[in-house]
């Protein structure tokens, strides 16, 4: 079953006279519990890719079809109500408010979806614990190292169980050994059906996928599948 | 609805959290805001303080009330000097009006002197000297800690007996009642008959009954000064308020009679009332209305320009965090509420701060002037600051809510 459907999808800035195509013309499609890496030199267009899938910006040419809605046509409200629902970011540099705990982090898209306050707080812990939080409960980013923010997103971008997972280079800002603990828990949040997109510069990491799609001056230049995939393991190293 | 409590519950919260992060920062700002609902809790309580006084003060001396005088009180249309030629009015004229005069319900007369005041070693001096007949005390609606007015006969007689004001009383007798006790006007004995009970205005000044001493008429001309002396002051009080244009009528006719005025002369009185009080009082308030809402609305609007500036500084330095808001799902609207619920909260403590200095300096003044802090200035004072705030937090909260999130996510 398909959640996603791009076709001839272009973003084109206009910096003074001259045009960008940060995308020239993209056409693919993410089918349900995939697991895709985006890969690509810089400049290629995988954030800018990312940001139109995830509904956090509009296409200037083509069609995007989520679920089997048109969200091309769709107006600001709307797609902040597809973002809150159906789609989980976790970013390179975490993004996380500053001044709340973790557990008010994690609240915040519920929040934002009109969840009664008790049921909420029952959610969001529950998502803590499935990220190995469940004793920074009452941190706020300033006190945690930086695998536990990302841990911390995570959860955020899980709560509210989404249909599509969107990570931009999310182990980016990590040390090797905490980016892989990261990549054994998206590897866990797959194995337990969900939808995974990942941009990467690693190569390593995108063989966690079961798919890669390369990216050249805002075209595809590759969509091939991993044969085969790595599958972290769990380390009790914490 | 819900998700819109919600969303007003956390943008409550947010506010919070970002006011303490910049504590001196949002009360710096809020200093307009805080001279500007000080100023106008301010001016609202003195013009009821103002007001009050006047009602009772006219209450006190009955608002159907008509004064026959040389002089015209609050009226300046006539050049004094013009007032000064004038005849003085003397006791023949009044008891000629008396005579004639059918329609007021009383009428007195009334002649002011000034003498020092003893009680054994006590002196007080500065206490208006009225000398009246009986017939005052129906002119007015003056009641009595203890005791009475001097009688009709007491009146004709030109016996020594003195009627006291609350404040006189109170300085002549602190310890206990004046009641029956002799005292010295200037050099004369005077057997004290009655007390009045406190009337509170101070809008009367030295015509306040408080700091009054009443007396017969008569022992002012034959102790203190000469019949033609001074000018006398008719006192009239008509029978209802909805007389009082007829019996100022039949007074200007019968004046005019009494004093041979042909049909080309101009009154050589004037019959002055209440309402002139009222115009002289409403040119108070009036004076301190305008300079109030001046100074209200050039601290708001100062306050109002600093709250905006800063929500600007504000939203420039969350754009991320509004980039990350809206990723996981805050609508536009949203954005919106939480900043102007941030500028409307910075602006409701500055109200506050406001209202209790405002409390606390009508608490000190009140010692001199009668004020009255009121619900509706607690009212005024969150609806001002509440509104301004929402005013100045608009176009910044609106800014922040149309940012691109894209855009608001890359800013560094
Ligand atoms: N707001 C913008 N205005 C103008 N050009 C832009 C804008 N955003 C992106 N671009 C351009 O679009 C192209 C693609 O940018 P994008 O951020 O998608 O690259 P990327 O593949 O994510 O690169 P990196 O690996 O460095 O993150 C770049 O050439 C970039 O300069
Ligand atoms: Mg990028």
């Amino acid at each position: 079953m398909k959640i996603i459907t791009i076709e001839h999808i272009a973003k084109i800035y206009q910096v003074g006279t001259e045009e960008v195509h940060a995308l020239a013309d993209v056409s693919l499609t993410i089918g349900k519990n995939e697991y895709v890496a985006i890969m690509g030199p810089s400049g290629s267009g995988k954030s800018t890719l990312m940001n139109i899938l995830g509904c956090l910006d509009t296409p200037t040419k083509g069609i995007y079809d989520f679920n089997g809605v048109n969200v091309s046509e769709m107006n600001d409200n709307e797609l902040a109500a597809i973002r809150n629902k159906e789609i989980g970011f976790v970013f390179q540099t975490f993004n996380l408010l500053p001044r709340s705990n973790a557990l008010h982090n994690v609240e915040l898209p519920l929040i934002y979806s009109g969840m009664p306050s008790a049921e909420r707080k029952e959610r969001a812990m529950e998502a803590l614990i499935n990220v190995g939080l469940e004793n920074r409960v009452y941190h706020r980013p300033n006190e945690l190292s930086g695998g536990q923010r990302q841990r911390v997103a995570i959860a955020r971008a899980l709560v509210t169980r989404p249909s599509i997972i969107l990570a931009d280079e999310p182990t980016g800002n990590l040390d090797t050994k905490t980016g892989e603990e990261i990549m054994v828990l998206f590897n866990e949040i797959y194995e337990a059906g969900n939808t995974i997109i990942l941009v990467t510069h690693e190569e390593y990491i995108a063989e966690h996928a079961e798919r890669i799609i390369r990216l050249r001056d805002g075209l595809v230049e590759k969509n091939e599948i991993v044969e085969n995939r790595f599958i972290p393991q769990k380390r009790e190293s914490h | 609805m819900k998700n819109f409590l919600y969303e007003l519950k956390e943008s409550l919260l947010i506010s919070l959290y970002a006011i303490r992060a910049n504590k001196v920062r949002s009360m710096l700002t809020t200093l307009g805001i805080i001279i500007g609902v000080t100023s106008v809790v301010l001016m609202s309580t003195a013009i009821k303080g103002i007001d009050n006084a006047f009602q009772k003060g006219v209450s006190s001396l009955g608002s159907d009330n008509l004064y026959i005088d040389k002089w015209a009180w609050f009226n300046n249309d006539i050049p004094w000097w013009e007032m000064r030629n004038r005849k003085n009015l003397d006791m023949d004229d009044f008891k000629k009006y008396e005579d004639l005069a059918k329609l007021p319900a009383a009428v007195a007369p009334t002649i002011w002197t000034n003498k020092k005041i003893k009680f054994k070693e006590r002196n007080v001096e500065g206490i208006m000297i009225s000398g009246t007949t009986y017939n005052y005390i129906n002119t007015t609606n003056l009641s009595f800690e203890s005791g009475r007015f001097f009688n009709d006969f007491e009146s004709r007689g030109a016996r020594n007996v003195a009627v006291i004001g609350f404040t006189v009383a109170k300085q002549l007798f602190p310890l206990g009642n004046g009641l029956g006790q002799e005292i010295k006007i200037g050099d004369v004995k005077f057997k004290v008959v009655g007390v009045l009970d406190e009337q509170g205005s101070w809008v009367m000044g030295n015509f306040n009954p408080d700091n009054q001493v009443f007396i017969p008429i008569d022992c002012v001309f034959k102790y203190f000064q000469g019949e033609r002396m001074r000018s006398i002051t008719i006192n009239v009080r008509a029978p209802n308020s909805t007389s009082v244009e007829a019996v100022k009528e039949e007074a200007i006719g019968i004046m005019r009679r009494v004093r041979g005025l042909s049909y080309a002369e101009d009154n050589d009185f004037s019959i002055n009332q209440q309402e002139g009080l009222l115009t002289t009082i409403n040119q108070t308030i009036g004076v301190i209305q305008i300079a109030g809402l001046f100074i209200t609305g050039l601290a708001l609007f100062v306050g109002a320009i600093g709250i905006m500036n800063i929500m600007f500084v504000s939203v420039k330095e969350r754009t991320r965090e509004i980039g990350v808001r809206k990723a996981i799902g805050a609508k536009n609207r949203t954005i919106l509420t939480q900043f102007i619920m941030e500028a409307a909260i910075i602006c409701l403590i500055g109200g506050m701060i406001g209202l209790g200095i405002a409390v606390t300096l009508s608490m000190i003044v009140n010692q001199y002037l009668p004020t009255a802090v009121q619900a509706d200035a607690v009212i005024l004072a969150v609806v001002i600051s509440l509104l301004t705030g929402i005013l100045s937090g608009f176009a910044p909260a609106y800014t922040a809510s149309k940012l691109d999130p894209v855009e608001a996510l890359r800013y560094e």
